[in-house]
Parts: structure tokens; C-alpha cells; sequence
């Protein structure tokens, strides 16, 4: 069988066979680049189709369904018509600002998928801090927000821009510490050694009650995160009419809806990557035949498979969920969520001293 | 109390006043200055507790403004109209009354909108604005025979 | 326990700032406008501004005729517009002294009913949307559509429906109009154990709900709110039971008060009036008597001179109608006293000290139209 790693590392063979070594390593980083960025687009447009279709069968809808058979190409017309619109500059915003934030925002979201590892061996920086570089990044996003919501010079962005701040630097916090809960167990921060500990059985299964909290945790605080029903505060329809995003049209707007479903792959991939296996097959002990089957899917479909599991749990939430108000939000974080993490954090270090789990 | 007791009730309490009938309520005209001593003991009285203004309007008859307050009470459930002759000045003057808000605070919405379409100014109300035509709009619509701005010059 | 340094007061002293929610905005269904103060996310004041809509139906009546005027209070509540119609023919007929037919009374009653679920059945909709759920407002749509199907049909309209006339109502129902309606009443009998189900047992929503809001009997009464959300502060105020009309005494229904009066309660009150709405369908729906639908009146109706006043319960509160007659076929002055213009002078008692988001979600519940305030 014919593994993505093999293709991966032919690829890089060949380069290295015409081109000298450092035309070599730009080419393989470029072309990485475009690999990834072409995969998270191409997941963009699923996520954003899947989202419809979802909220529409929830609803009692149908969804799309003109453009193309089941309105699958609806996304795509979606992103004509945003490319065609005109990316209005109000007058009295701050116009470098205004035009930096959404790029901002996007870039951080895309840097988050460097050390990503989508199969055994596919991986574009094998850093050995790889969490550590997701968490850090991912929370410079909010940056992007204030700007938006400062630089648009209206007073709903504001409120939503600063929603947003408060928001996603107190969620954070409990994201961070669920992480750790398993980081404490493998003792390594490399996203690939990560999934290499799981081949003998996931997280979630191997790491008792402590797995199951951090898994629910990070779930909640990735949705509070990605600025998701019911954590939407920062663009509360029905309060911010659109919060942060409010006087942005065209693709300006399009970079910030982009990136919201960036985000969501990415929460998505480290919630999979740490809890559900990354690119491990499911296995039952001592099933072997059941677990060759398994082991016959590409790794790389595993780990689309629970990524867009853990999407679908967020459309989910979105759709059946008020929303709530933004003490309610800090409370849930301050007074239940990150005390809850912490001896959930003190309890995993244990089971890992004690060698209480698998 | 049902309209015969209420009617002789206002009879005996409030001599200075005109008692009478409308179709469905009892009626009783006072004086503009005893609005709001009426009012208030209307409303505090054991016997009536009028506390409740369902309705306050203006009618405009030609030489006067009648006030009109539709009272009833939450306890007894008794309605009473209440009015007020209020004497019409020549424009730009405006007549003014006293404000029941400081009893009744429905009164609030209800007089800002007799102040914007009929002119009539009320004494201590919290915050009288022109509240439906806005400041601009020029004249008092429901008086009888308002003229219509020409609206192509009113929306320049 | 008071803070050693209070440092929302000395260190972090913040700017209020003013925001104008409205008049385009996605929550205030239609064009109001909420001049707030805002301190952060805390509301210091808010003024409603209004008139965006104001067409003056006051002074159009001046000009029509009695029966004509009947065409302009559709226009104001469009949700409760056959109330609106009834208000306005009760009045004429008590002034001219116009009998209804018992079949035209039933048919009235009917369709004010249906009315009261459609309006109650957008507003369930609404109301959790404007809380953030989106989902419930499309099963609300599902099931509001097949009332305004039935609208549509005997009417000729969905919404400004001019249906109900002096003396009687506009043409006779169709034949199919009672088996559709108890089909609707079957259908809903499933739904609402659905909605319930759906919102009601949601943690995140009786958080917001619950306890916010707070509108105190003795406001209410000040205020002069009436409807569902008076009903929700312990007031009895349903024009129904203490001055029946078009036969509602006859009739076997509970008067829906309770007095948690918060946005919970309120809500809770509307979800009960629907199954009394139901109850009252179901007991005319099989004894609709026959007869005219409409006693024939004079073509231009003269109301001898006086003072007329009438008041309906609609899906909102209480409607009145004030009519002064001068004996002339055209109404001298008619004041429509609309329930909505009355309960927004809740908005500041409701809203002051609160958060945005709560003031989205009280306002939800004391469930505004716009063009009724407006007039």
C-alpha cells in the first residue's frame, strides 16, 4: 500500500536530486505550504457547506439546493460573490488598521497548522514544542479582533471586539490546562509523539476520568475560542448586529468567516491530535482481525474523520443553544471551568505518577 | 362600585366639580387646577383607588382642549373619565397643564404625544419631546383644521 | 464583605458612552430606536425613540368614514389585526346600536383566537432568537404557517386582514375552515410539549430568563402595562373575563396571572395563554351557529353624538378605542389606546443596570410591534 509519507518523501527526494540544497529546502517549504493551505481551504468549504446543510436539517430546511446538484456548489458562488463586492473602507476608520486586521487574523489562524501532524511521517515542522507553538499562536488571533473592532470606529465592533478579548484570553486558561492533562501523561509537547503514544489506544480510552474532563473541557473552551454558538458573544447577532465584523464587507469579511472555520479545524485537530489519536486507527484489544480492517483506512481519513466529528459536535452546540451573556460567559470560565482544570490538572499528575493509566 | 355608587361617591367628595356620563364611564370635569389634587385623591382614596390611567388623550373643540384621562382601578376594577377644559390660545402659544406623571407615570408616553400632536405643554413632565413627528415637523396635526406642510419643503 | 481597595471605583473609572440600537437593527423588530447610555456592557439609561412608522391613522379616521376607518387599524398591531378590527367595529356598532349575529360572534372569536396563537407562535419564535437559539424560530414558522394558510383562505389576506366589520364580519367561512382548523388544533396539541421540550428545560436559556427583567406589580400598574406582561407581574388584566365581548363570557377559560414578574415568567404566561387559545378553538369549533354572518346596515353610519370607548384584549393587551361622535358619518376624533405603546414605557424600569444582552432578551418578552406604536 502506497503510504502519504512515501509520496511526501519522494517529492522531497526528487527536489533535492535537481535543485541545490537550500533552492531545495525554499521549494519543499513552499510547496508544504501550499499543500496545507489547499488542504484547509478545501476543509473550509466542507465545514461550510456541512454547517449549512446541518443547521438546515436541524431547522426543518432543506439547505442550498440550486446551485448544483444539493446546492454542493453553493459555497463557491458564495466566494465569487464575495471576491466581486467591493471591500468598503468606512471613512472615519482607521484604514491601515481596518485593512491589516482581517489579514492578521487569517495569517495567525494558517501559522497554527505548521507542526499539524496529518500522518505518520506527513508533517511540515516536526518542532518539539508543537503545542506549546499552537496555544501561543492561536491566541494571537484576538489581536485581530481589537484592531477589527477598534479600527472599524464603531461602537457595536467595540463592544464585540472587546468581548472578544475577554473572551478568548479567559477560555484560554482552561483550553491550556485540559492540554496539559495529557501532556502531563506523555511528557512530550512534539504533536507527532503525541499521536506515536496513542498507537496503543487513544487518550480519551487510556486516560481515565482525567482524559474525559480535559476532552469535555477543551471541547467547550475551543468553542468559546473559535467565538461559537453559544459562546458567540463577539458577534451576537441579535445584540452587535455582527460585533467585531460589523463594517466589514467583500473579501475583508470573507478572511474573518475563513478564518472562523480555520480556527475550528485547527481547535479540532488538536482536540483529535490529543484526546482521539491524531491519525491512529481505532483498535480494539485483541480484535485483530477488526483492527487490520481499520488499520486499511488511510491514516490521514482518520484523522479528517475525527476532525470533522469534533466540527459536527460544534455545529451542534450552535444550533440548539441560546446564547449567553457575557457574565454568565466569564463566570462559567472563572468560577467553574478553570478551578475544575486545575484539579483535573492535579489529578492526571497524579495518575501519571502513579502509572494508573495505560 | 359599580357606576351608580362611583357617580354619587364623586358627587359628594368632589362639590366643585361637574359630574356626568359618557357612554361606558362615569364622568367628572374639573377644574385645571385641581387636576392634580383630584387625581391624587383618586388614586389614594381607600374607597376608589384609581390607579391605573389606561388612557390619556386630547380632543381638540375648536375653542377648547378637553384633557382626557381614562382612569380605572386594579383592586375594584371601577373605570371613570376624568377631563380637563383647557382654553386654546392663539399659535405659537401653547396651553399647559399640569402633568399627572409624578402620580401616574403612564402618563409619561401619553402626554409626550398630545404635547407633539396637539401642543399642549405639560407642567413637570420628566422629558417632553416631540415624540412621534419630531422636532422639526412644523404645526400640531390633530388640532382641527391643521394645515398639511407641503412636504417636499418640510423634508429639505 | 466591602473590598479593601475598591478599584472599580478609583482606578478604572471608564467613559459611558451613547449607542443607538435601532432603528435598523436585527432585534427590535421593526424600526424602534433605543437611545442607551452604556457604561462598558452595563446600560446607565435608555430613552425609545419612535416614530419612524408614524402614519397617522388618527387623523386619517378624520376623514373617513366609520367603516373605512376599519381598513387603517389593520395597519397598526399586523399581528393582532382582526382584534384591531373587532375594536373598532364594537365601538361603531355600540354607538349606532347595530346587533351581531350569534354565527358572526363565534366566527369573531375564532378568528381572534387563531390570531392569538399565530402572533404568540412568532413571537415564541422571535423571542428565543433574539436569546441566541435560532432553531425554535423556524418550528414556530412551520406551525404559524398553517394558521395563516387558514387566514388566507377566508380573508383573502395574511397579515391586514379587514375581516371584521360593523355587524358583522366580511363573508361567511368556508366549508373546509373547520376541519382545518381542528387539524391545526391537533397539530398543535403535539408542538407545544415540543417547544417545551425543545427550550424550556434549556440550562443556558432559564439562565438568561430567569430572574432578569424584573417589572414589580406596582410598576406595572404605574405604568399602565397590560397584556401578557402585566399578567406576568400578578396583575389581572384580561379584558376577556372583566369586560366581555362578542359572547367571551360564555365561553370556559382560565385568565393566565402569575407574579414571578421576570422574563421567565412572562414568558411562561404566553405559552399558557396558547393552550387557552386552543381550548377556547375547541369548544366553538363544533358549535358554530348557523345563521347570518352579517346583519345588513345602513351604507354610511351616523353614531348619534357622544363618547364611545371599547376595549379588546389582543395578542399584546388591551386595545381601546376612544370614538368622541359629533352625529356626523365621520368619527370627530378616534384614539386607538394600543397595548404596545403603553408597555414600551417598560423599557427604562426594565433595562437600567442591566447588560446588553439582557436588554435584548426582556425585550423579547414584552414582545413589541412597532407599527402599533407608531399608529
Amino acid at each position: 500500500m502506497i503510504k502519504l509519507a512515501d509520496i511526501v518523501q519522494w517529492i522531497h527526494q526528487w527536489l533535492t536530486d535537481v535543485l541545490p540544497a537550500f533552492w531545495a529546502t525554499i521549494a519543499a517549504n513552499a510547496l508544504a505550504g501550499i499543500a496545507i493551505l489547499s488542504l484547509v481551504l478545501v476543509c473550509v468549504i466542507i465545514c461550510v457547506y456541512m454547517e449549512r446543510k446541518v443547521a438546515a436539517f436541524m431547522q426543518l430546511r432543506l439547505g442550498p439546493m440550486r446551485v448544483g446538484k444539493w446546492g454542493s456548489l453553493q459555497v463557491l458562488a458564495d466566494v465569487i460573490k464575495l471576491l466581486l463586492k467591493e471591500s468598503f473602507v468606512p471613512t472615519r476608520a482607521d484604514k491601515i488598521l481596518f485593512v491589516v486586521a482581517p489579514v492578521l487574523v487569517l495569517t495567525v489562524s494558517l501559522m497554527a497548522l505548521a507542526p499539524v501532524s496529518f500522518s505518520d511521517g506527513v508533517q511540515m515542522w516536526d518542532m518539539n514544542i508543537g503545542v506549546l507553538y499552537i496555544t501561543a499562536i492561536s491566541s494571537l488571533g484576538v489581536i485581530g479582533v481589537l484592531m477589527a473592532g477598534w479600527a472599524s470606529n464603531n461602537k457595536f465592533s467595540l463592544v464585540g471586539a472587546m468581548r472578544a478579548g475577554a473572551q478568548i484570553i479567559s477560555y484560554e486558561l482552561s483550553a491550556a490546562l485540559s492540554i496539559l492533562a495529557i501532556i502531563a501523561m506523555t511528557g512530550t509537547l512534539s504533536m507527532n509523539e503525541l499521536v506515536q503514544s496513542q498507537a496503543d489506544g487513544w487518550w480519551i480510552f487510556k486516560g481515565h476520568i482525567p482524559a474525559v474532563i480535559a476532552f469535555v473541557f477543551y471541547v467547550i473552551a475551543a468553542t468559546a475560542e473559535c467565538n461559537r454558538a453559544p459562546f458567540d458573544l463577539a458577534e451576537a447577532e441579535q445584540e452587535l448586529t455582527a460585533g467585531y465584523h460589523t463594517e466589514y464587507s467583500g473579501m475583508q469579511f470573507g478572511m474573518f468567516y475563513l478564518t472562523e472555520y480555520i480556527n475550528m479545524i485547527v481547535v479540532s485537530i488538536i482536540a483529535s491530535t490529543l484526546f482521539l489519536g491524531g491519525w491512529q486507527p481505532f483498535h480494539i484489544y485483541g480484535f485483530t482481525a477488526f483492527n487490520q480492517v481499520m488499520d486499511y483506512i488511510p491514516q490521514f481519513f482518520w484523522l479528517m474523520g475525527k476532525v470533522f466529528f469534533i466540527i459536527f459536535l460544534m455545529m451542534w452546540f450552535r444550533w440548539t443553544f441560546p446564547r449567553l451573556r457575557i457574565d454568565q460567559l466569564l463566570k462559567l470560565e472563572w468560577k467553574y471551568l478553570m478551578p475544575i482544570s486545575l484539579v483535573n490538572l492535579i489529578i492526571a499528575a497524579l495518575c501519571t505518577v502513579m502509572g494508573w493509566h495505560f | 362600585m359599580n357606576r351608580e355608587e362611583l357617580k354619587a361617591y364623586l358627587t359628594e367628595t368632589f362639590p366643585t366639580a361637574t359630574i356626568g356620563d359618557t357612554f361606558d364611564f362615569p364622568l367628572i370635569v374639573v377644574a385645571k387646577e385641581n387636576l392634580l389634587e383630584v387625581v391624587g385623591k383618586l388614586k389614594n382614596a381607600p374607597e376608589t383607588k384609581m390607579d391605573f390611567l389606561f388612557c390619556e388623550t386630547a380632543v381638540d373643540r375648536i375653542e377648547q382642549f378637553e384633557i382626557v384621562y381614562h382612569l380605572t382601578s386594579t383592586t375594584y376594577r371601577h373605570d371613570m373619565v376624568l377631563k380637563v377644559m383647557l382654553d386654546k390660545p392663539e399659535l405659537p402659544e401653547l396651553p399647559k397643564i399640569d402633568s399627572v406623571y409624578s402620580l401616574l407615570e403612564a402618563a409619561e408616553f401619553y402626554e409626550n404625544e398630545i404635547f407633539d400632536l396637539f401642543g399642549v405643554t405639560f407642567d413637570g413632565h420628566p422629558n417632553l419631546r416631540r415624540m412621534i413627528l419630531g422636532d422639526e415637523w412644523p404645526g400640531y396635526p390633530l388640532r382641527k383644521g391643521y394645515e398639511y406642510p407641503d412636504i417636499e419643503q418640510t423634508l429639505k | 464583605m466591602e473590598p479593601i481597595i475598591n478599584f472599580a471605583a478609583d482606578v478604572e473609572k471608564t467613559d459611558e458612552f451613547v449607542v443607538n440600537i435601532g432603528p435598523q437593527h436585527p432585534s427590535t423588530h421593526g424600526v424602534l430606536r433605543f437611545q442607551t447610555t452604556l457604561d462598558g456592557e452595563i446600560i446607565k439609561d435608555i430613552v425609545p425613540i419612535i416614530g419612524y412608522i408614524h402614519r397617522g391613522i388618527e387623523k386619517m379616521t378624520e376623514f373617513l368614514s366609520y367603516k373605512q376607518s376599519i381598513y387603517l387599524t389593520s395597519r397598526m398591531d399586523y399581528l393582532s389585526s382582526f382584534m384591531n378590527n373587532q375594536a373598532c367595529a364594537l365601538v361603531v356598532e355600540k354607538a349606532c346600536g347595530i346587533e351581531v349575529p350569534a354565527r358572526a360572534q363565534a366566527i369573531r372569536i375564532l378568528m381572534c383566537e387563531l390570531q392569538r396563537l399565530a402572533s404568540h407562535e412568532l413571537w415564541w419564535g422571535s423571542c428565543t432568537m433574539d436569546v441566541g437559539a435560532v432553531t425554535p424560530f423556524f418550528m414556530a414558522f412551520r406551525d404559524r404557517e398553517t394558521i395563516m394558510d387558514v387566514f388566507e383562505a377566508n380573508t383573502g389576506n395574511r397579515l391586514t386582514t379587514n375581516y371584521i366589520l360593523p355587524g358583522g364580519v366580511m363573508m361567511d367561512i368556508l366549508p373546509d375552515f373547520i376541519p382545518q382548523v381542528k387539524e391545526i388544533l391537533r397539530n398543535l396539541k403535539n408542538f407545544l410539549p415540543e417547544y417545551e421540550a425543545l427550550v424550556n428545560g434549556n440550562f443556558i436559556f432559564q439562565k438568561r430568563m430567569k430572574g432578569v427583567g424584573i417589572l414589580t406589580k406596582e410598576q406595572a400598574i404605574s405604568l399602565g402595562v397590560t397584556g401578557p406582561v402585566a399578567r406576568a407581574s400578578g396583575i389581572s388584566c384580561d379584558v376577556r373575563k372583566l369586560h366581555p365581548y362578542d359572547g367571551y363570557e360564555k365561553l370556559d377559560f382560565k385568565e393566565v396571572v402569575a407574579d414571578g414578574c421576570d422574563s421567565w415568567t412572562r414568558y411562561l404566561v404566553r405559552l399558557e395563554e396558547m393552550k387557552q387559545s386552543i381550548h377556547i378553538i375547541e369548544q366553538l369549533i363544533d358549535n358554530i351557529p348557523e345563521g347570518d354572518f352579517r346583519t345588513k346596515t345602513k351604507a354610511v353610519l351616523k353614531a348619534p353624538e357622544g363618547e364611545y370607548y371599547q376595549r379588546v384584549e389582543t395578542a399584546r393587551g388591551e386595545l381601546g378605542v376612544y370614538f368622541v361622535s359629533d352625529g356626523t358619518a365621520k368619527p370627530y376624533r378616534m384614539k386607538f389606546r394600543s397595548p404596545n405603546f403603553s408597555n414600551l414605557a417598560v423599557a427604562k424600569p426594565l433595562n437600567v443596570g442591566a447588560k446588553i444582552g439582557d436588554l435584548i432578551a426582556s425585550m423579547a418578552t414584552i414582545d413589541l410591534v412597532i407599527p402599533d406604536i407608531d399608529r
